[in-house]
Parts: C-alpha cells; sequence; structure tokens
C-alpha cells in the first residue's frame, strides 16, 4: 500500500494523526473531544497549524465539513470520539455519500485489547459506516496508521468523491511507530477511470450535431470535477447553442444570467426545463444521476431522445434510465475532448435550433415561478428575490436546509459561479445548512455566507449558532419561518386530504431572543416594505444573525410534478386550487414519496 | 381498474415496469483478503435488495493476500449490470466477471460450476446396503462410518446434489453441509 523508504520518523500515532492532516494539506478540522480521541486532541492542543473547530454535536462537524468541501473542493475533515461520537457522525456520512462530497472522517475507538467487550463508549463504527462511507478502516497497528490516512484523503478525494472513516484505536494514538509520507502507490484495486473513451466521444458528438431539439442537463458531478469542468460546459454551451438546465446540485455551474440558462430542472423545477427534458430529441446529462426527484415516473421519461450520459461512476450508468452513448470518465476530462471534437468537426447550425427555441420560449412564457404578490404579508418567493437582490454583488456563499425553502431558494436565488451553493440534494437532510455556512465561512472568512433556512429545520442543529459565535464566524440565518413543516404540510394537502397531522410547530421559540441568548444578532420583520432595510441590517452586522423573516404561512411550493406523474404533467402556480391540489396525486402515486 | 404494472421494485420511489424476466447468474469477485472485504460485499447485496442464492470465498493467492469470492445471484439482466458496477465500487474488489456472460459470449450454456456436499446418513439393515449402493451410483465416497452411520462426500453440479440428498432422505438422512458453488470459465483464459 505505501512505499515506506522515503521520510520514516519514529512519533506516536496521536502525533502521525495530526502530521498527516498537515502532510494532506488540512487546515481546519472540526470536531468534538472525547475519551478515545484525546491523545489527537493533546496533540493539536500543541501545535498551530492545523486548526480545530470545536462544535456542540457531531453532526454539525460533519455538515459544517461537507460545507467546507463543497465551497472549497477541498477535503472536509471532522474528528470525533468513539461511540455516540462515531454514531452522531452517521448522517453527515451519510448526506455526504448521496451529494459526492469528500470528507475524511477521524474517529476515536476504545483501546484494541477491549474491541468487541462492549467498552465503554464503544461501538463498532466501521461496522456502522461500512454502507454509509466510500471505504472505511480500523488501524489496529501505528505502523499502518500513516498510510491509511493517506490513502483515506486519497479515496476521499479521487474518482467519484465521498465520505471515508478511519477509526484509531486509542492504544493506537498513544503507540510509537514510524510516520511515512504521502507518495502512495495507489492500491491496484482502487482505479478510478479519468479519460473518456473518445470513440464514444465521437458517437455524441454527432448526434449532437445532427440534434433538432437537444437539451443539457447537468449535474453536481461538473461542480465536483472543479472549476475548469465548469468552464468546459459553459464553453459548450456556447459553441453549440443548445440549451441546458440543472439539478439542485449542479447550480452554479453554468450561470443562471447566461442566455441558454433554463432554469432547475425536476420536482419543483420551471415548466419550460421540464417540458424540453420530455419532448427533446437528444439528452446530454453531464455529472448527474438520473436521481427520482429529477424524472419523474420513469416509464414517462423523456420518451422520444437519445441520450448521453457523462459520469465517473460506471454504476450511475444505465442504473434508472436506458442511456445510447454511455461516457465513463471525469466530466473535465471529457468535457475538453467534448469541446475539441465539436471545434474539429462539428459546425453548430443554430438555425436549424430555431424552432425547438421557439417552443421553449412559448414555455417560458408560462411563468411558471409566479405567485401572487401581497402588500400586507411576506410572500417566500418575495423574500428570497430581495436576498438576491441585495447581496447578488457580493460576495456570498448560500446553503440551505430541506423542504420548501430550500426549494424556493434553488428557484429563485440565482448563481453565477459553482461552489456557491451548498444544499443537502440526495439525503435531504433537515439540519445541514446552519453548520454547512459555520464550514463555508471557516473556509471564507470575509465572504457573505447565508443559510436560508425554514423554522422548522433550522431548529435541528441550533446549537451551531453557539459555535459559530466562539469562531466569530458572522453566519447569516435567514429563516423563512412560516410556523409549519411547509413540505410535510404541503405533502398531507397534496396526498392526505388535508389532515395536517404534526406539521405544525406550536411553541415556536422567539428566534430574536434565541439569537441574542447565544450571544448573537436577532432581527424579526413582519412587512414587506420593511424586509429591504432588515437584510440590509443583518448584512452589516458583524456577528452571526438569526433573521426571522415571518412569511405567508400557506404558500406552498409551485410548480411540482406530483408523485407519479411525468415531465409534461405539471401542477403549475395558478392552477393549483385547493381542488388541484387535493387531486393531483392518485392511488398510485400515494404509495410513492 | 387500471391499476397498470405500477409494482415498485425494491424501492417505492421506483415504478418501472418489469418486463425482464430474472436469470441465475454466478460472479467472480476478485478481492483484497482484508478484515471486512465480505461484509462488504454481503452488506451491498443485503442494502440493496439483491438476491444471494450461494456464496463461497477463500484466500485463492496467498502471497498477494488475493480471494476470491463466487456468487450465484437472481436478477433480471438490468439488475444483474447494476451489481457488477456496484461491487466494481468497492475499493478492494480487483475485477468482477459475470461468468455465465462469459459462458454465453463463448457459445456455451453457462460455467463450470461444482458444489461439494457432506452427508451423513445413518441407519442398519437393508436402508444402509441402499444407501451406501446409492453413493456408489452417485460417486460420493465414505469418509467416516460406523456400524450406524454413514458420512458421504459427494461433489458436483448443485443439481446431482440436490437429487443425491432427495435420495437419501428416506434412507435415514441426518445432516447436511454443502460449500457452495466454486464456478471458473472453460478454456485456457483466466478470470
Amino acid at each position: 500500500m505505501s512505499n515506506g523508504q522515503s521520510e520514516r520518523r519514529e512519533m506516536t500515532g496521536a502525533e502521525m494523526v495530526v502530521q498527516a492532516l498537515k502532510d494532506n494539506g488540512v487546515k481546519h478540522v472540526f470536531g468534538y473531544p472525547g475519551g478515545a480521541v484525546l491523545p489527537i486532541y493533546d496533540e493539536i492542543f500543541q501545535q498551530d497549524e492545523v486548526e480545530h473547530i470545536l462544535v456542540r454535536h457531531e453532526q454539525g462537524a460533519g455538515h459544517a465539513a461537507e460545507g467546507y468541501a463543497r465551497s472549497t473542493g477541498k477535503a472536509g475533515v471532522m474528528l470525533v470520539t468513539s461511540g455516540p461520537g462515531a454514531t452522531n457522525a452517521v448522517t453527515p456520512l451519510q448526506d455526504a455519500l448521496m451529494d459526492s462530497i469528500p470528507l475524511v472522517c477521524l474517529t476515536g475507538q476504545v483501546p484494541t485489547s477491549l474491541i468487541g467487550s462492549d467498552a465503554f463508549q464503544e461501538c463498532d463504527t466501521v461496522g456502522i459506516t461500512r454502507p454509509c462511507t466510500k471505504h472505511n478502516w480500523l488501524v489496529k497497528d501505528v505502523n499502518e496508521l500513516a498510510a491509511t490516512i493517506h490513502e483515506a484523503f486519497h479515496v476521499a478525494t479521487t474518482g467519484r468523491p465521498g465520505p471515508v472513516v478511519v477509526d484509531i484505536p486509542k492504544d493506537v494514538q498513544f503507540a510509537r511507530g514510524f510516520y511515512v509520507s504521502p507518495q502512495i502507490a495507489p492500491r491496484t484495486s482502487y482505479q478510478p477511470k479519468l479519460q473518456g473513451d473518445l470513440e464514444k466521444i465521437k458517437a455524441a458528438v454527432e448526434l449532437m450535431a445532427g440534434a433538432k431539439k437537444p437539451i443539457i442537463y447537468s449535474g453536481g458531478g461538473v461542480i465536483n470535477s472543479g472549476p475548469e469542468a465548469s468552464h468546459l460546459l459553459r464553453e459548450l454551451v456556447d459553441l453549440t447553442g443548445f440549451p441546458i438546465t440543472s439539478t439542485l446540485m449542479g447550480l452554479g455551474a453554468y450561470p443562471a444570467s447566461g442566455k441558454n440558462w433554463m432554469g432547475m430542472l425536476g420536482m419543483h423545477g420551471t415548466y419550460e426545463a421540464n417540458m424540453a427534458m420530455h419532448d427533446c430529441d437528444v439528452m446530454i446529462c453531464i455529472g448527474a444521476r438520473f436521481d427520482d426527484r429529477i424524472t419523474g415516473r420513469l416509464t414517462a421519461f423523456s420518451p422520444n431522445s437519445k441520450k448521453i450520459h457523462i459520469d465517473i461512476d460506471p454504476s450511475s450508468i444505465n442504473k434508472n434510465v436506458h442511456t445510447e452513448v454511455p461516457i465513463i470518465g471525469d466530466v473535465g476530462r471529457v468535457l475538453e475532448d467534448m469541446v475539441r471534437l465539436w471545434r474539429a468537426t462539428a459546425k453548430a447550425d443554430k438555425k436549424a435550433l430555431y424552432p425547438w427555441w421557439e417552443q421553449i420560449a412559448k414555455w417560458r412564457a408560462r411563468d411558471s415561478l409566479a405567485y401572487k404578490m401581497n402588500n400586507d404579508v411576506i410572500m417566500p418567493q418575495y423574500a428570497i428575490q430581495r436576498l438576491y437582490e441585495l447581496t447578488k454583488g457580493m460576495d456570498t456563499y448560500i446553503t440551505t436546509e430541506v423542504g420548501q425553502h430550500q426549494m424556493w431558494a434553488a428557484q429563485h436565488y440565482h448563481f453565477e459561479k459553482p461552489n456557491r451553493w451548498m444544499t443537502s440534494g440526495g439525503l435531504g437532510t433537515m439540519g445541514y445548512g446552519l453548520p454547512a455556512a459555520l464550514g463555508v465561512q471557516i473556509a471564507h472568512p470575509d465572504a457573505l455566507v447565508i443559510d436560508i433556512a425554514g423554522d422548522a429545520s433550522v431548529q435541528m442543529t441550533m446549537q451551531e449558532m453557539s459555535a459559530a459565535v466562539q469562531h466569530d464566524a458572522p453566519i447569516k440565518i435567514f429563516i423563512l419561518n412560516n410556523q409549519y413543516m411547509g413540505m410535510v404540510r404541503q405533502w398531507q394537502q397534496l396526498l392526505h386530504g388535508n389532515r395536517l397531522s404534526h406539521s405544525y410547530t406550536e411553541a415556536m421559540p422567539d428566534f430574536v431572543k434565541l439569537a441574542e441568548a447565544y450571544g448573537g444578532h436577532g432581527i424579526r420583520c413582519e412587512k414587506p416594505d420593511e424586509l429591504d432595510d432588515a437584510i440590509k441590517e443583518m448584512i452589516a452586522v458583524k456577528k452571526p444573525v438569526l433573521f426571522d423573516c415571518r412569511v405567508a404561512t400557506l404558500a406552498n411550493c409551485f410548480p411540482m410534478i406530483p408523485s407519479g406523474k411525468a415531465h409534461n404533467e405539471m401542477l403549475l402556480p395558478d392552477e393549483a386550487t385547493d381542488e388541484a391540489v387535493a387531486n393531483a396525486i392518485d392511488a398510485k402515486g400515494r404509495e410513492l414519496v | 381498474m387500471n391499476a397498470q404494472h405500477l409494482q415498485p421494485t425494491g424501492s417505492a420511489y421506483f415504478i418501472a415496469k418489469e418486463t425482464e424476466r430474472p436469470e441465475n447468474h454466478t460472479l467472480s469477485v476478485l478481492v483484497d483478503n482484508e478484515p471486512g472485504v465480505l461484509a462488504r460485499v454481503i452488506g451491498l447485496f443485503s442494502g440493496r435488495g439483491y438476491n444471494i442464492e450461494s456464496l463461497t470465498v477463500s484466500e485463492t493467492e496467498h502471497e498477494k493476500h488475493l480471494s476470491r469470492i463466487t456468487i450465484v445471484t437472481r436478477g433480471t439482466p438490468h439488475v444483474l449490470e447494476q451489481i457488477k458496477h456496484q461491487l466494481e465500487r468497492i475499493v478492494p474488489v480487483h475485477r468482477v466477471v459475470d461468468l455465465t456472460v462469459r459462458s454465453h459470449e463463448f457459445g456455451q450454456e453457462r460455467p463450470l460450476e461444482r458444489e461439494l456436499a457432506l452427508v451423513k446418513v445413518a441407519g442398519t439393515g437393508e436402508a444402509r446396503v441402499e444407501a451406501l449402493r446409492l453413493a456408489d451410483a452417485f460417486r460420493a465416497s465414505v469418509i467416516d462410518a460406523n456400524t450406524e452411520h454413514f458420512i458421504f462426500e459427494i461433489t458436483g453440479k448443485g443439481s446431482k446434489l440436490d437429487q443425491f440428498i432427495a435420495i437419501m432422505k428416506p434412507l435415514g438422512l441426518v445432516e447436511i453441509c454443502r460449500t457452495g458453488v466454486a464456478a471458473m470459465n472453460r478454456g485456457p483464459q483466466g478470470m
């Protein structure tokens, strides 16, 4: 696995951990101490190169590291103790697995002699985290520790990125052994394929050149591939003149101000994006995975198109949707070849696309993101729009929780660059956004970091306000407070006869007082005409802010593809009467989610 | 009712109509022999709702720390392709070969598959004699015996073992232990 002969220095396991972090370029670690990691914490105490960010709950450490990773393109690192420390890390690990985020989680473990004895704070960490990591290790020999941590970074950050766990028993942290530097001879069984098959790329370019109704559908893979991939994506769109839509995870890879931008697709995507997906003749899927929130009813998904699918993970190909031209490789490398081949061989016949763009313009004219403005009550969409208008010129990063506010943010906040949008897409983790914002702010101390939150989600990880105050991270928590678990309520209206079982939050805390209790700043806003000033105040305050934005309580998130329906069966806002909502999903759709 | 065929397949989220028929395939998986590798493979099958009909594992190349896992699984061609790709994602997995697909490519119906069973039969008198006679016919060998029992060792295709065991049932069958399927493709090429 490793070389060993380069630089062999004797040190303790705990020293090795810190040295390995330094050697892998780690500047920040998010964590929480405990009995089984004390030797490592002792080493952290005695140096300055790696800064430790103390959270209030291990889940917060994980999401903070995810936000850090997503906004920098580097691995996020978390450090937790054995037992409950490790089990609390499970949610962010699975979150990172589903959204392909490079996350390195170091866990303490009881001494090797006690493993299996039900010792205090013991759990089978590698067993519990096996299905929610890309790979994990239990290190029983101090001489394997350094090489294992290096390999962990390598696995987390290469190929399709993902979370890894290195479980380190306490006696291994105390033991002395030899440290090796991170020039890994990669293990022969792990060799992600980066370069796409040129013949397949040629076939794709040929198919694209003949398309009359093409669409590019891009995803988080473009962002994971690095900034160059986003550049190439923009170049490809310019060259071809094709319309482009993106998944939730891919927002920002192509700028929302770009003239070929159609908005997000999927369950709460725009009418034009979904209709174009349904009617297209050639679909170019770039770093996305045909998730069920994207496809709607699979049997009716884009029935007349030939599909090109670029993905680094062979298991994503043909998983949900059959693809005519699969290209396995890193998005950036494949796009490089594709752009080159297009320039060399294909001539963009942009005239041939006129009828398609005319059709798109008709769909666009349906204005599917429209909502009824109200002068007395803040509409949630309006709140996002004003937030966007007042922050768009700044160095802004947006995180979200999960629910209606997340979809409104995706619809109404417009992203120009990659790595600016941090959200829990695959797992849908309520409570992701606040700690993620902390992580982003640590990575970008001078940037404006805003968590667009819901009143229910934000209470799941509210304790990290304390961490934000401690570490001078002036994150802005912009809560769209409608007093409901809005998306749960929306589904109860759609599926369960408007019986709102436990989706109303009684005994809501006073968020302004709560902010002050944490040592932050609280703002409440209830009127549309006071909103701009309140947002400006939020931006100006140089400490963590809880912004209690009281919005219309019963607004719902449209447009929407109800479950079991196809892309061309969207429920549009102006058609979403109470009756239409109640009947939108039939008995079969009710079994789905 | 126009309930169509909207049966969820494995997960309530997907409602693809299953038009393909499930088939039995034999997979060979070459893995690093390290702690937990078998759990990773088995966990993948249980976690993603795949079937395991038979599983055999043992170290095959000691110096390289390589083990070979042979899995007989059942699924539609689409699911079988997914299983292969999902197995390949596991970091210590070197290679996955669908031996059944490979044998079709060679124009053969199926790969070579063999299984070993130990079969304990107890009895006296005519049943005992009959058991021994049948064992001989099946080319099972006696590896342990006293005046009241035999333990037979039998090797062959699964169907042969099934048949032998069924025949032994009325003759005093006590217990059975089977290894699961070991398999490889015919011809000079390796996996």
